[in-house]
């Protein structure tokens, strides 16, 4: 079997996987990080989203065996080392911007690089373009977008810089 | 007693979203056993087919694998129940054919499980699935409710003539007949309501261990209702009493209804690790829920109001034909009868009405309660009549229905229909919504559109649902084979932090927090210090679940009982301290005082002595701090409104883009407003989505052909737009709380404003779901929808 050699979370890991096996599956299933969830088979519905050398990336949609080499960030690796919140992650707490949670991690991820891509600021109809990849059956949208409008100014703010 | 206030109409974040926005969420796939094995469900590809052979003999021998059982391994056990008997007209119980867990000698709808395969891994399943071979003869099949009932259509289950589950009647025909003769105008609109798919974003799990040394199973499932899982499979399907499974639904990525029923899956997993002795792992494929989890909706009706010349509403009558799908799921024969059809007096005043409601089966998928259930069918149709009758007598919308509004003092209202109105106010929503949404403002917004070249509308729903589900004497007379009160057991721990034990379940709704702010304002304790467990058999004493917006007025109802309970005997605890009577012990912010006096005990203090129970009147109360309530509720809740719908549509495209929607609704009390915007904000989402967007689109033969998401327009950011909430409350007067529910107001309130917006853009006099661009660019440009 295939051995793929990844960083994830900034820890190295070493596993050998069947050819098929997708990046998703092997942080699920061979790591244990089930932050990351599997919500479709189309590759549409983004709650796989995880960052491939710091870009987003729907880990549904790549082989295992294709992130040898790389780094990958997972909802679990998103907060600080001493447990403190990204601001995405605050925000989304603050603005109720979650319901039952499983399209968050996703979400999440999917709109720290939204936000980290676009360091000029979007306007609410580009923030509802730039998740276009996301499915959230809960709670219509409104406060995801506000969640991610409030996370941009402490993301961009010079102190966070 | 709370630095910052916590309690009833407060809104502090949620106490579960720090697992979530981490990636520590518990989700039922998440969860491993040692020694677990994968099960991968063989389905049918044709909607209806005889079973000719099942060779399993390769996949038994391909690598990894188990066990391969089809029906004819399930013998010994039964069918999925169904949970609900409707009668028809003559009396005659719904014909409720077997719904075996695995096919037998038929296949009857595109996703009917065949056989299983249990494999060491979920690889060596999924291959070896593709080794059965399955010799499959084609039957004629049917898809709709109007080919189910042509003569001579084929027959979903042999012997059910004319493919009927049941001819069932609510109101006064006579009445109605009469009314209609002598009316000014009878006007009549032919409407669908469109099936949907629920598709919560994460698909059903299902996960089975048995231990050989004990006899215990548990099954691991996505469900919002554990306990009523355990008395369905352990009595009905598996034959196991209550204590020997344990039935536990961990965190759950929503439900909307879909994860009520019981299903195929969660006997197969548990059946097959008693047999296997092995832990048993089923996790649907997307494409498998679109064709396995119950559908919702599906209704084709003709409705008719009899008006005087001033449009006062005289008599309705109502024709519709539900669609089963090929078997009855849990709920379903419910859906079209009881949810449905005593909500069609709606708001209004309506003396008279008459409805009558075929239910059939097709060879599709089964349908059961999704979102709404009943009363979003109910209210499109109610809210589209009246707009049409608005139109036919050129009335203006808004003044036809307050000229029909049930007045402000005229609660408690029996409407024509069974349900008695305990409390609303459907003036003060309107009035709140139409100011909300500008509605004054709306000729000026839509000439600006014109100008250039947009077409804009504006819909209006003044809706009214039923909810808080339900007083048990009352379903049981209606054929309900369960009783649908709640349970709470209140544990104050010796140090006094408190856990609350509730049988409904959350998965999405926050009742770790709404429920905890609750106990925080009755028993006076910081939110931090309450801890509400839900979802598990073993922990919880008994329980119906979550449906219906019933937790919070169901539910919630029996903790605050609960806690009444924890608050009398804590009285008597410090009157014995305090030595004083009983009677003269007040509770206040979580402190026993002697009225009148400086004398007092904290709650922390009562619930030491009653642990540690040295100094304690043990003669007359028993050690412990710990009270259980079962509350049956004495009525449904009402809870009611306006949503207001503005759109614009591109007559170059056809697409229909929401401008705003404004939504004003009567829920109740409400204990976290912040939570109560947001179930009312995805509740609209999704009726958007049925009103625009979503269909579950079968051909003629019963193929689904929406079984993807690439296929099935699912709601985007980018489809929807800001979601203006608000709230003028009245008070539900027969529960302790005053509240009435939120969870599907959103949804049942919505489609009607939107479609309304869209006929009213488009100036035509009504058009069934969902407006896809291409209906609308057809109906704009005469040509006919394909």
């Amino acid at each position: 079997m295939p051995q793929v050699t990844l960083t994830v979370n900034g820890k190295s890991a070493t596993v050998e996987v069947e050819a098929r096996t997708l990046l998703v599956e092997l942080l699920r299933e061979k790591l244990g990080l089930t932050g990351t969830h599997i919500g479709c088979d189309t590759s549409q519905c983004g709650a796989c989203v995880v960052h491939v050398d710091g870009v987003s990336a729907k880990s549904c949609t790549m082989l295992a065996v294709q992130a040898n080499g790389c780094a990958i960030t997972t909802i679990e690796g998103l907060a600080a080392a001493d447990g403190t919140l990204h601001p995405m992650q605050e925000m989304f707490r603050e603005h109720h911007a979650l319901q039952c949670g499983f399209c968050t991690p996703g979400m999440v991820m999917a709109a720290v690089d939204l936000v980290n891509s676009n360091p000029q600021g979007l306007s609410e109809d580009e923030i509802r373009h730039g998740l276009e990849g996301n499915l959230c059956r809960c709670t219509g949208y409104h406060n995801i977008v506000k969640a991610i409008d409030a996370a941009q100014g402490l993301m961009h703010a010079p102190a966070a810089q | 007693m709370n630095a910052v206030f916590e309690g009833i109409g407060a809104s502090p974040r949620r106490k579960e979203d720090l697992r979530f926005i981490s990636g520590r969420g518990n989700y039922t796939d998440d969860m491993n056993r040692p020694g677990q094995t994968y099960a991968i469900i063989k389905r049918s590809d044709r909607p209806h087919a005889k079973i000719i052979a099942i060779d399993t003999a390769a996949a038994r021998a391909a690598p990894g694998v188990v066990a391969v059982y089809t029906s004819t391994d399930l013998a010994a056990i039964g069918g999925l129940p169904c949970g609900w008997q409707i009668h028809s007209k003559d009396g005659s119980p719904m014909a409720e054919p077997k719904h075996p867990i695995l096919a037998e000698g038929k296949v009857r709808h595109v996703g009917d499980p065949i056989a299983v395969v249990i494999a060491e891994t979920k690889q060596q399943a999924r291959d070896a699935a593709e080794l059965l071979h399955i010799d499959l003869e084609d039957l004629p099949s049917i898809a709709t409710v109007t080919d189910a009932m042509k003569p001579g259509a084929p027959e979903v289950h042999d012997g059910i003539a004319g493919n009927q589950c049941y001819d069932w009647h609510l109101g006064d025909a006579d009445a109605v007949a009469a009314a209609f003769k002598s009316a000014h105008k009878v006007v009549t609109l032919d409407l669908e309501n469109n099936r949907l798919i629920p598709n919560a974003m994460e698909p059903r799990v299902a996960l089975g261990d048995y231990d050989r040394f004990s006899g215990d199973y548990t099954l691991y499932t996505t469900s919002q209702n554990p306990h009523v899982i355990r008395l369905l499979m352990g009595a009905f399907v598996l034959g196991l009493p209550e204590h020997r499974l344990r039935v536990v639904a961990p965190d759950v990525g929503g439900g909307f209804g879909s994860k009520i029923y019981h299903y195929a899956e969660e006997a197969i997993v548990t059946w097959a690790a008693g047999k296997l002795a092995r832990p048993v792992k089923w996790t649907a494929d997307r494409s498998e829920s679109f064709m396995s989890d119950a559908h919702g909706r599906d209704h084709v009706s003709t409705a008719q109001m009899a008006v005087d010349a001033d449009g006062k509403f005289l008599a309705m009558k109502v024709h519709t034909v539900a669609n089963m799908g090929a078997y009855l799921s849990t709920f379903a024969p419910a859906v079209p009868t009881y949810l449905y059809a005593t909500l069609l007096a709606g708001t209004y005043t309506t003396p008279v009405i008459y409805v009558e409601v075929k239910a059939v089966f097709t060879n599709t998928v089964p349908v059961d309660a999704y979102r709404g259930a009943g009363r979003p069918e109910a209210s499109f149709l109610v809210e589209r009549l009246v707009d049409t009758v608005a139109l036919e007598l050129g009335m203006d919308r808004v003044d036809i229905r307050r000229r029909n509004f049930i007045p402000r003092d005229a609660f408690p209202y029996q409407t024509p229909v069974a349900l008695q109105y305990d409390s609303g106010d459907y003036f003060a929503t309107l009035d709140a919504a139409m100011k909300s949404a500008d509605w004054a403002g709306f000729p000026a917004r839509k000439a600006e559109a014109k100008a250039r070249g947009k077409l804009r509308g504006i819909g209006i729903s003044t809706y009214l649902e039923a909810c808080g589900i339900a007083p048990s004497k009352l379903v049981g007379q209606l054929g309900a084979r369960a009783g649908l009160y709640e349970v709470a057991n209140v544990r104050v721990h010796p140090t006094g932090s408190i856990s609350v034990f509730t049988g409904t379940h959350s998965h999405g709704q926050g009742h770790e927090t709404t429920f905890a702010q609750l106990v925080a304002d009755q028993l006076g304790v910081p939110l931090s210090q309450v801890d509400i467990v839900h979802g598990d058999t073993g922990k919880i004493p008994f329980g119906m679940g979550t449906y219906g917006s019933r937790s919070l007025a169901v539910g919630g109802s029996a903790m605050v009982k609960a806690m009444d309970k924890i608050i009398a005997k804590g009285k008597k605890i410090a009157a014995h301290l305090l030595e004083a009577s009983a009677n003269d012990i007040e509770f206040k912010n979580g402190v026993f005082s002697v009225a009148g006096t400086d004398r007092s005990k904290t709650l922390g203090e009562i619930a030491l002595t009653a642990y540690v129970p040295h100094n304690y009147p043990i003669e007359e109360i028993e050690p412990g701090l710990d009270e259980t309530a079962f509350y049956d509720p004495a009525n449904f809740t009402f809870p009611g409104g306006c949503h207001i719908c503005e759109v614009e549509i591109d007559p170059e495209t056809g697409v229909t883009t929401i401008i705003n929607f404004n939504a004003v609704d009567d829920v109740g009390r409400v204990v976290n407003p912040m939570i109560v915007e947001g179930q009312v904000q995805g509740g609209v989402a999704q009726g958007i989505g049925q009103a625009l967007l979503e269909n579950a689109a079968y051909d003629a033969s019963g193929q689904l052909l929406s079984g993807s998401f690439m296929d099935y327009t699912m709601p985007r950011a980018d489809d929807l737009s800001n979601i203006t909430v608000g709230t003028e409350n009245t008070m539900c007067t027969h529960n302790p709380l005053g509240s009435k529910g939120c969870g599907e107001v959103g949804a049942i309130g919505s489609p009607p404003a939107v479609i309304g917006a869209v006929c009213d853009a488009l100036g035509i006099r009504h058009m069934n779901m969902p407006a896809t661009p291409q209906k609308v660019w057809a109906i704009i440009n005469g040509r006919p929808a394909a």
